[in-house]
């Protein structure tokens, strides 16, 4: 006789609220608390007063507001006529708007900020050669801009792809109504086309804004630190744990990418975009004119050298043996590569332990949440899905804040070491950070899987448990492996919250090494290194991914790229 | 794939899944001796130390906790009693000041007695027995020759030297809140100075510079791939950088300090045996040659050291090196904080406005250089005065009450606004200042017609 609370269910999905409690909510309510606390017991907005009244704190919530509006700005004009490209044209580059697509993602921001500082630099390649033949300098690295351009070319390909979906989704018929009524070209785009387009250009956005705005790692290279985030961070370590003002950032972090998660899904709520038709859908494609293939072309291969420029710098500064001044390093060498393989495998070990248990949780839990909700009817398992994807509006400098409040003086059962201090402490900041990637693919794994597969095999006698891990677990296992890699490769190259939570340089994994690598005069070649192992590895798992995911279902490419987001 | 192949993958997962979890739990099985080092030293020299000593000690791992200064001693400041790290080791003596005067430091008699008891006049180890200089260094002047030849910048050779116009925006130097060095030779130009004339000379040097960097390895670093053309930092960026093969120059100025690098024991750390003996390693003669490593490139404390010493290596010792000021580290450490909260809230965060009003005077001096006016001059000097103002009297940084302000640790609600008030004022002086200078300045060039 089916419970209300059936007794299996019930007590995964306890546990699993018990994990989600645990690890997200209770550490982000004390940052929040604590922002709002005055020491006794009350609450206060004082710390809010002198946070607004610190004129640095004004200033650097300013720039991130201004830095992560302006990357969204640059990626949108990049994004845009490359999407429009691809979907209007009959195109032979598509291959490379594809690549395009992908490319940027693979090399985590701050590692390629260090490579972009010295190609378009103050004395970088680019300015060198411009100042030799022309006498002028372009000072896009300096300041913010840096910071702007690097995130630019990171994360367009959000909006790029998104953007594709929506518009290989319009109905033809929208057009040639437009078409009969008069409507052409930019009319056209700007009327119908364009606000068609807008769901994949609003979801887009919205997950640029955040993710620059919560960004650590890439200020802090960059050397950037009148930013939120970085003042945060700077604030914590430098003055302490007590420091209030810290919190009070964070809470404003925190606030700022809830709302823009809320915009994005209320700005299209509103909107009906449900087409009528189920015949041809997509824009009616056009054939080039040689003067327009002239500039989509060339805008396609500026995009294209501008995205090659941080992978082409790091490759150049692996194997370089002094890079200063000068266009190209002076001279090659492979001993930078040698000495990271010799001297810091253990980093590479790291970053495959933690990301490998914290992966392998996400897809066991994600499964669990998924089978929950599509399967079961335990009330109250909404709230589990959406608190696991608020996981991706908190920053990880903040849930590494919440942690170290948290958790402060803990100590571990079997080990004389305080929890703080310990890699499961970083483990479990994976975890629940890429929570929402795993979920959601795991999702979509089940969903695409008919219930009467699961029905069948009860009818045969097995029972609840036997099915799940004989029939359901191995039909989803495309979208389990999926899920796994991503969470995988966006582990490994998280370095907000890992900036934090690592103490001792043994339990550093790679993301981190690379930042210490870069500190020194001599650690920069092998930092790079570590860097190209980094993408390589990155590089592989989207190819695995995408092998898996395509060849398993029609999910489009647009979530293999909202999967991969750093 | 079929079920049964799914399901052999499944299996597959599983096994590799007990393999890693065996391989976490693996070395907690095998429990080794750790000695846990806190400290702000970059990984070329931490690397070299931990091979050596572990090689000396088998069954010893050396775990390194990798933090800029500050973040040191606030690490260690929030750890419980016995789950401290179990050794300070970082240049700014007045860090180690600061952890002596919070009793998060722990006396020993572990001195070498081959260590002479002052360089200069400056004592090696501290009088009080908390800590022991480990190697010694100055502070200079390092710079890219490709980029001066290229900007056709001459060689500085002295402080003084930095505030001509011609260096303006090719200098590079970090903060002192966020690097320990950098604060020593902060202190150095306010000590060697005296506390207005310092102000007002680093504040012209800082109106040049093109970056205050957020750690002090930025600097170096910056100079090094010729982003920069001139860095001020410890000699040992310099010197590694030289040795590492980058087109480098490095000089010490006259007015410098040779100043030692400390190591100490941290109280309450989990395995202070270990602490002591490590200690007694990084002093000996086997410890103090590796300072020697180009990749590490700093001067050691013990003098019969530099016997065998690489050819060209500078001598502290030796009298080349003039070190004309004698450094006061009791004096750093009372104003340790002010000194930072000061130089942040008028130089760090207000650079845009320092250096618009610098390059206003550059231009507005070279104008009237040409064509002199009685007028313009004057305005310059008023410029000058508003621009390179100090921002706190001598007398009020001399006052215990004003120190106290920021010495406490906890902080309440109360304390934290008066401080952010205190601070939110310099900030907004500074760029009046700055805004009025630049505004006479532009007057003066206006004038020289």
């Amino acid at each position: 006789m089916p419970t209300r609370f059936p007794p299996a269910p019930t007590a995964v999905a306890l546990l699993i609220a018990a994990f989600l409690l645990a690890f997200l909510v209770i550490p982000v309510a004390t940052v929040v608390y604590v922002a709002f606390a005055d020491g006794a017991g009350g609450f206060t907005l004082s710390h809010f007063q002198s946070f607004f009244g610190i004129s640095l704190m004004r200033e650097s919530f300013w720039n991130s507001l201004y830095v992560a509006g302006m990357s969204v700005v640059f990626a949108t004009l990049i994004a845009v006529p490359l999407a429009y490209f691809t979907v209007r044209f009959q195109f032979r580059g598509a291959i490379l708007i594809q690549t395009l697509g992908i490319l940027p993602l693979i090399m985590p921001p701050f590692v390629g900020a260090v490579a972009m500082q010295l190609i378009f630099g103050r004395s970088g390649s680019v300015n060198l050669l411009l100042n030799d033949w022309f006498g002028v300098t372009v000072p896009i690295m300096d300041g913010l801009n840096g910071v702007i351009f690097v995130e630019a070319i990171h994360y367009f390909p959000f909006i790029l792809m998104n953007m594709i979906v929506s518009l290989n989704n319009i109905d033809s018929s929208m057009e040639e109504s437009a078409q009969n009524l008069g409507a052409f070209g930019l009319r056209l785009f700007r009327r119908i086309v364009f606000p068609l387009a807008m769901p994949g250009f609003v979801a887009g956005a919205a997950l640029v804004f955040i993710k620059v705005f919560d960004d650590l790692g890439t200020p802090l290279v960059l050397h950037q630190t009148n930013l939120l985030a970085p003042q945060a961070f700077l604030r914590i370590t430098s003055i302490g744990i007590e420091d209030p003002i810290g919190y009070v950032a964070s809470v404003i972090m925190v606030a700022f990418s809830l709302f823009a998660l809320w915009a994005s899904a209320w700005f299209m709520r509103g909107k009906e975009y449900a087409t009528m038709q189920r015949g041809y859908s997509g824009l009616a494609r056009r054939r080039l004119t040689p003067g327009q293939s002239v500039l989509a072309y060339g805008w396609i291969v500026l995009v294209l050298l501008l995205v090659l420029a941080p992978h082409i710098g790091i490759l150049l500064l692996s194997f370089g043996k002094v890079w200063s001044f000068s266009v190209l390093p002076d001279s090659f060498t492979l001993e930078h590569f040698i000495s990271v393989v010799k001297d810091s495998p253990r980093m590479i070990w790291n970053t495959i332990l933690y990301c490998g248990i914290a992966a392998a949780l996400d897809v066991v839990i994600g499964t669990a949440i998924a089978y929950l909700i599509l399967r079961t009817r335990v009330p109250g398992v909404r709230v589990l899905d959406f608190t696991a994807t608020a996981a991706l509006a908190i920053p990880g400098v903040v849930l590494a804040i919440g942690y170290l409040r948290t958790f402060r003086g803990w100590e571990l059962p079997f080990a004389d070491e305080l929890f703080t201090s310990s890699w499961i402490l970083i483990v479990i900041a994976y975890t629940v950070r890429r929570l929402p990637y795993a979920l959601r693919s795991c999702t979509a794994a089940l969903q695409q899987m008919h219930v009467s597969l699961e029905e069948a095999g009860e009818n045969l006698g097995a029972n609840k448990a036997r099915t799940i891990r004989r029939i359901v677990v191995p039909l989803m296992i495309g979208g389990i492996m999926a899920g796994f890699v991503t969470s995988f490769m966006t582990a490994a190259v998280e370095l907000s919250a890992t900036i934090m939570l690592v103490t001792a340089q043994q339990d550093a994994p790679m993301s981190y090494g690379i930042y210490l690598f870069m500190q020194s005069a001599a650690g920069r070649g092998p930092g790079a290194a570590l860097g190209v192992l980094a993408v390589v590895i990155v590089a592989i798992g989207t190819y695995v991914s995408h092998r898996i995911i395509t060849s398993r279902s029609q999910v489009s490419q647009a979530h293999v790229v909202q999967n991969i987001g750093v | 794939m079929s079920l049964h192949q799914r399901r052999h993958v499944l299996r597959r997962l599983a096994a590799a899944c007990g393999l890693v979890a065996a391989g976490a739990l693996a070395p907690a099985a095998f429990a080794q001796q750790t000695l846990n080092i806190v400290t702000s030293f970059p990984k070329d020299l931490t690397a070299i130390y931990k091979k050596a000593f572990e090689a000396r000690n088998p069954g010893v791992t050396v775990e390194i906790l990798s933090r800029g200064t500050s973040a040191a001693i606030a690490y260690v400041r929030e750890q419980p009693a016995n789950n401290r790290p179990d050794v300070f080791w970082a240049s700014a003596p007045d860090a180690f000041e600061v952890l002596a005067k919070e009793n998060l430091l722990e006396k020993f008699n572990g001195a070498n007695p081959k260590v002479p008891a002052k360089i200069g006049s400056y004592p090696i180890n501290d009088p009080e027995g908390y800590y022991y200089g480990q190697a010694l260094a100055g502070y200079g002047l390092m710079w890219n020759t490709r980029y001066m030849k290229a900007h056709k910048v001459p060689e500085p050779k002295e402080w003084a030297d930095l505030v001509k116009p011609v260096y303006f925006s090719h200098v590079a130097i970090s903060s002192p809140s966020r690097s320990g060095t950098t604060h020593l030779t902060v202190e150095t130009i306010l000590q060697g100075e005296g506390w207005e004339k310092g102000w007002n000379q680093l504040l012209q040097i800082m109106g040049n510079t093109a970056a205050i960097t957020e750690r002090s390895f930025g600097v170096p670093d910056g100079v090094n791939n010729g982003q920069f053309g001139i860095g001020i930092v410890i000699d040992f960026f310099g010197l590694s950088a030289q040795a590492s093969g980058f087109p480098i120059g490095f000089a010490y100025p006259s007015v410098t300090a040779i100043v030692p690098a400390n190591i100490g024991l941290i109280a309450g750390g989990k395995n202070s045996a270990l602490g002591k003996k490590f200690i007694a390693f990084a002093l000996s003669e086997d410890g103090q040659k590796l300072l020697f490593e180009p990749k590490i490139s700093r001067l050691p404390v013990l003098p019969n050291m530099y016997a065998s010493a690489p050819k060209g290596y500078p001598n502290p010792y030796g009298g080349k090196i003039q070190a004309k000021v004698k450094f006061d580290s009791n004096l750093s450490r009372s104003r340790y904080y002010v000194v930072n909260s000061l130089f942040d809230h008028t130089v760090t965060f207000r650079h845009k406005e320092l250096t618009a009003a610098t390059k206003a005077i550059h231009e507005a001096a070279e104008k009237l250089a040409k064509k002199p006016n009685v007028r313009g001059k004057q305005l310059l000097e008023e410029a000058r005065e508003y621009a390179y103002k100090t921002p706190v009297s001598a007398e009020k940084v001399a006052d215990k009450e004003f120190l106290a302000l920021y010495t406490a640790t906890k902080r309440s609600a109360l304390k934290t606004k008066e401080i952010t008030a205190l601070e939110e004022y310099w900030g907004r002086e500074a760029l009046k200042n700055y805004a009025r200078a630049e505004d006479l300045a532009k007057q003066a060039a206006a004038l020289a017609k």
